[in-house]
């Protein structure tokens, strides 16, 4: 049985999302994530057994509104969405065809229907006219850390003359041209998923890599409407920044080489589906591997509030935030930069110029307040 | 972030409370403010869901929109909305001062100005888009409006967009009030959550600031402050009631949906007090008082060109606008950081450790000393001050002092823990100095590389006379016809 199948234990691994790779890039110094999403583990499940449920839940609101507003965006077989792009590219687009990729009939596994992705893009990549083809749901796969991911196929492919773009639909809104920054900011660090996976397809196809273009299509509401509106976005930031973070994430592999071989985040689920491993040996068995916490962890990984409260318990500066830390000049622990301030602990060399800092915020805390 | 509030956030941890970043307060706070919880319905931008609002904390209005998809409950609600606010901004145009100013004419101005105060960052947003969505608007033709809908609007946009000046505020967030004056054992990430960060600053008697703060997080207990509301009450609570709403509009049905938003805001509401009795409690800082006039000169213009008609602010400023306001804002920026560290030692307490200011003192003092010759002689006296404090600062920099406002002086030496500087300004006319004006030997005294001198604009060129290069001279505004009738779906 393959390594990760036994961290795991018998569950099917869960598939990826591209929220979810894109938060994996944002933190690539963790090593916990790195093995639970690798192992496919349903992290969600594991921290709700630990007593630590994560803090996501989608309004019912937001669900509805978002798959109403990607029903607009498609509807007519893709027509909208052809007269939204024919907008923003200038061009006569007639339309060749619209495929859902999700379409396969019953209920494939994600390898036969990445297969059906493969086939189809291959097709479109070898006699590409000079219409466009809109190719739903791509179920396409990135290798994250040594190991293939299947990415939840949220996305559109489009095909012109031989080049692929993303096109992404989210429902929130443009107003006046601008939008949250954060929105439009998490959206192409997404798409910039897909593209990487796109073009990684492509290339395992023996095809030019290049022809996806690093431009995604982004389609929001606009205004305070329900109409759509597309934007082209260039991602080659986004795309460097995720390349470089899976190339140099820490290789699964090496992490899980040393861990004991009996280790499992397996749940123990009885035959009603009910957790029934002992909290305490699944806390030791997650504890294992090394965590690298951050407050940003409480946007991105379901294991934020167990990671938190690890955290404190060590005492870790790396409660406080990035900033803080960067402040502290990398001080680990709250004991020891308290220490430092007050003179309690005479620092080494590496740690005199913080030391002399923090003695001084000290003194000066001291005096004034 | 300094050096000195991640050592605040590092006690706050050790004491299991809140450290306060500041001696006195740097805002100013409204004997009566106003405020103002929005609540959004998931997943929509600006669909109102409920607001409390007043300026009562023993009676607050509840305003409610049973169907938030429906756009004329939206717009009744905007109505309702603008009856709790235009009374209460309305009421403070009444009485005004006379300004004098040298070498100007005088002008009036309010002598008081409203204050709405929203929970957290995000509000302030909502107020803006709220505003956004509602000013284009008419009371005639297709798809009118009640009347104070648009003049509502207008007012959201004027304050949120004097929210993003520096030091104003007309419209500001609670938790940006309180993050200025205390340091959390948390991260800021979760200072954004208005109950945690109340757990630090106020725990209950008999628990930690961390455990307070960790209950809080619990939306059972102290629901999210909006805009957003908690996905589980939407799903379990909120939607059953709209859905009931729905298949049989009604008063009970209505009220229904209103007890249940109620549930999720009266808690804030408290929490909301709770902030302003906090804040009260600190002494008033000096450029708190000389920033609110600034507020209030802006109230007063503002109300001006409305009463004279002026259009609805344009969705975009123009190029020249665009430019002016940021020149604007940058320098509001400088003067409010150096109005906030001469009004506190703790504020400078942090310049000083990034080495932009010092503290120490005076060990040999010229004050008589002058430069040039025969009519171009001036009186340019000199310190040495000797400080043990970290001073980065090169010879030439521009210093000024808390203990004598209008003085200047230049560095013209750093060495050996002394700092050498000439004064400039400040020290009296003439070739003597004013008695008291220069420091003495063994006065303790504070320099820093800060000013909150008035700082004449930047030369722009008219908005007709935008180059090319910055789009051209903006079209004039002109309201267009779909303005008011733009979807809000
Ligand atoms: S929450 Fe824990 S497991 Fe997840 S990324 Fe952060 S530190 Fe790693």
């Amino acid at each position: 049985m393959d390594r990760l199948d036994r961290l795991r234990g018998p569950e099917p691994p869960r598939p990826h999302d591209a929220r979810a790779i894109a938060a994996l890039a944002a933190n690539p110094g963790c090593a916990r994530r790195a093995v639970l999403d690798a192992a496919g583990v349903d992290k969600d499940a594991v921290a709700t057994h630990l007593g630590f449920p994560a803090p996501f839940g989608r309004s019912p609101f937001a669900i509805t509104r978002g798959d109403a507003f990607e029903a607009l965006v498609k509807e007519g077989g893709g027509a909208e969405l052809l007269r939204l792009l024919r907008e923003l590219l200038g061009l006569p687009l007639p339309l060749a065809g619209y495929t859902d990729l999700a379409d396969v009939g019953g209920n494939p596994s994600a390898h036969l229907r990445h297969s059906h992705t493969r086939r189809l893009i291959d097709r479109a990549a070898r006699d590409a006219g000079e219409a466009a083809t809109l190719y739903d749901h791509p179920l396409l796969r990135l290798e994250i850390a040594g190991y293939h991911s299947y990415l939840e196929p949220d996305v559109v492919a489009f095909q012109l003359g031989g080049r692929f773009h993303i096109v992404e639909i989210k429902s929130f809104a443009v107003v006046d041209g601008q939008a949250e920054p954060d929105k439009v900011a998490a959206a192409a660090r997404q798409a910039a998923v897909y593209v990487l996976a796109l073009s990684t397809l492509l290339a395992e196809l023996g095809h030019d890599p290049s022809r996806v273009s690093h431009e995604i299509v982004l389609v929001c509401p606009e205004n305070f409407a329900n109409r759509p509106a597309a934007t082209l976005v260039d991602v080659r930031r986004e795309l460097a920044v995720l390349r470089r973070q899976l190339a140099r994430m820490t290789r699964v592999g090496a992490i899980v080489e040393p861990l004991p071989d009996t280790l499992t985040f397996d749940l123990g689920r009885d035959d009603g589906g009910v957790p029934r491993r002992p909290v305490a040996e699944l806390r030791s068995a997650v504890r294992e591997v090394g965590a690298r916490y951050a407050p940003d962890c409480l946007n991105t990984c379901d294991l934020c509030f167990f990671c938190r409260e690890e955290a404190a318990e060590a005492g870790a500066t790396d409660l406080l935030g990035r900033q803080v830390r960067d402040e502290l000049g990398g001080v680990a622990t709250v004991a020891e930069a308290l220490a430092l301030a007050d003179g309690s602990l005479a620092p080494d060399d590496d740690r005199a110029e913080i030391a002399r800092l923090l003695r001084l915020a000290d003194r000066l805390y001291a005096e004034v307040s | 972030m300094s050096t000195l509030s991640a050592l605040a956030r590092l006690r706050a941890l050790r004491e299991g409370r809140a450290q306060r970043l500041a001696t006195v307060r740097h805002c100013h706070l409204s004997d009566r403010p106003m405020v103002l919880i929005p609540l959004r319905l998931a997943g929509e931008a600006a669909a109102p869901l409920a607001a409390m609002a007043g300026t009562d904390p023993d009676h607050p209005r509840l305003l409610v929109v049973p169907q938030p998809r429906d756009r004329d409950l939206r717009f009744a609600f905007t109505a309702e909305l603008a009856e709790v606010v235009l009374p209460y901004v309305e009421g403070l145009q009444k009485a005004t001062e006379t300004v004098e100013r040298r070498g100007a004419e005088p002008y009036e101005r309010c002598v008081d100005a409203p204050q709405l105060l929203v929970p957290n960052p995000a509000g302030v947003t909502f107020v803006q888009l709220l505003g956004r969505s509602t000013r284009f608007r008419r009371a005639e033709g297709p798809y009118a409006v009640h009347p104070s809908v648009p003049v509502l609007g207008r007012w959201l946009t004027f304050f949120g967009r004097r929210a993003q000046y520096p030091g104003s505020v007309l419209l500001a967030a609670a938790t940006d009030l309180l993050s200025l004056h205390w340091a959390t054992g948390q991260s800021a990430l979760e200072d954004a959550n208005l109950a945690s960060l109340l757990g630090w600053i106020d725990p209950p008697p008999g628990m930690s600031g961390a455990s307070a703060a960790r209950e809080a997080e619990d939306p059972l207990v102290w629901p999210p402050a909006g805009p957003a509301t908690d996905p589980g009450f939407d799903a379990e609570v909120l939607a059953p009631a709209i859905r009931a709403y729905q298949e049989a509009p009604g008063e009970r049905a209505a009220a229904a949906v209103a007890a249940a938003v109620r549930s999720q805001l009266e808690p804030t509401w408290r929490l909301m007090w709770r902030a302003v009795d906090l804040l009260r409690a600190l002494p008033p800082g000096g450029g708190a008082a000389a920033r609110w006039e600034g507020d209030r000169t802006a109230f007063t213009a503002f109300a001006a060109q409305l009463a004279e008609g002026a259009p609805p602010q344009p969705r975009r400023d123009g190029a020249v606008a665009a430019a002016a306001r940021l020149a604007r804002m940058e320098r509001a920026r400088a003067v409010y950081d150096a109005q906030r560290a001469f009004d506190d030692p703790l504020v400078m307490a942090g310049h000083r450790l990034a080495g932009e200011a010092f503290t120490g003192t005076v060990v040999a003092a010229e004050p008589d000393r002058t430069e040039g010759e025969g009519r171009g002689r001036k009186l340019r006296p000199l310190l040495v001050v000797r400080t043990g404090d970290p001073v980065r600062l090169a010879a030439g920099a521009r210093l000024a002092t808390p203990a004598r406002r209008g003085q200047r002086a230049d560095v013209v030496d750093v060495a050996g823990g002394e700092v050498t500087l000439k004064i400039v300004k400040g020290m009296g006319r003439g070739t003597t100095a004013t008695p008291g004006a220069v420091p003495q030997v063994g006065e303790v005294v504070c320099y820093a590389a800060l000013t909150d001198e008035y700082q004449p604009p930047a030369a722009l060129p008219a908005p007709e006379e935008t180059p090319w290069t910055h789009g051209g001279p903006p079209p004039e505004y002109v309201p267009a016809e779909d303005d008011a009738e733009e979807d809000w779906s």
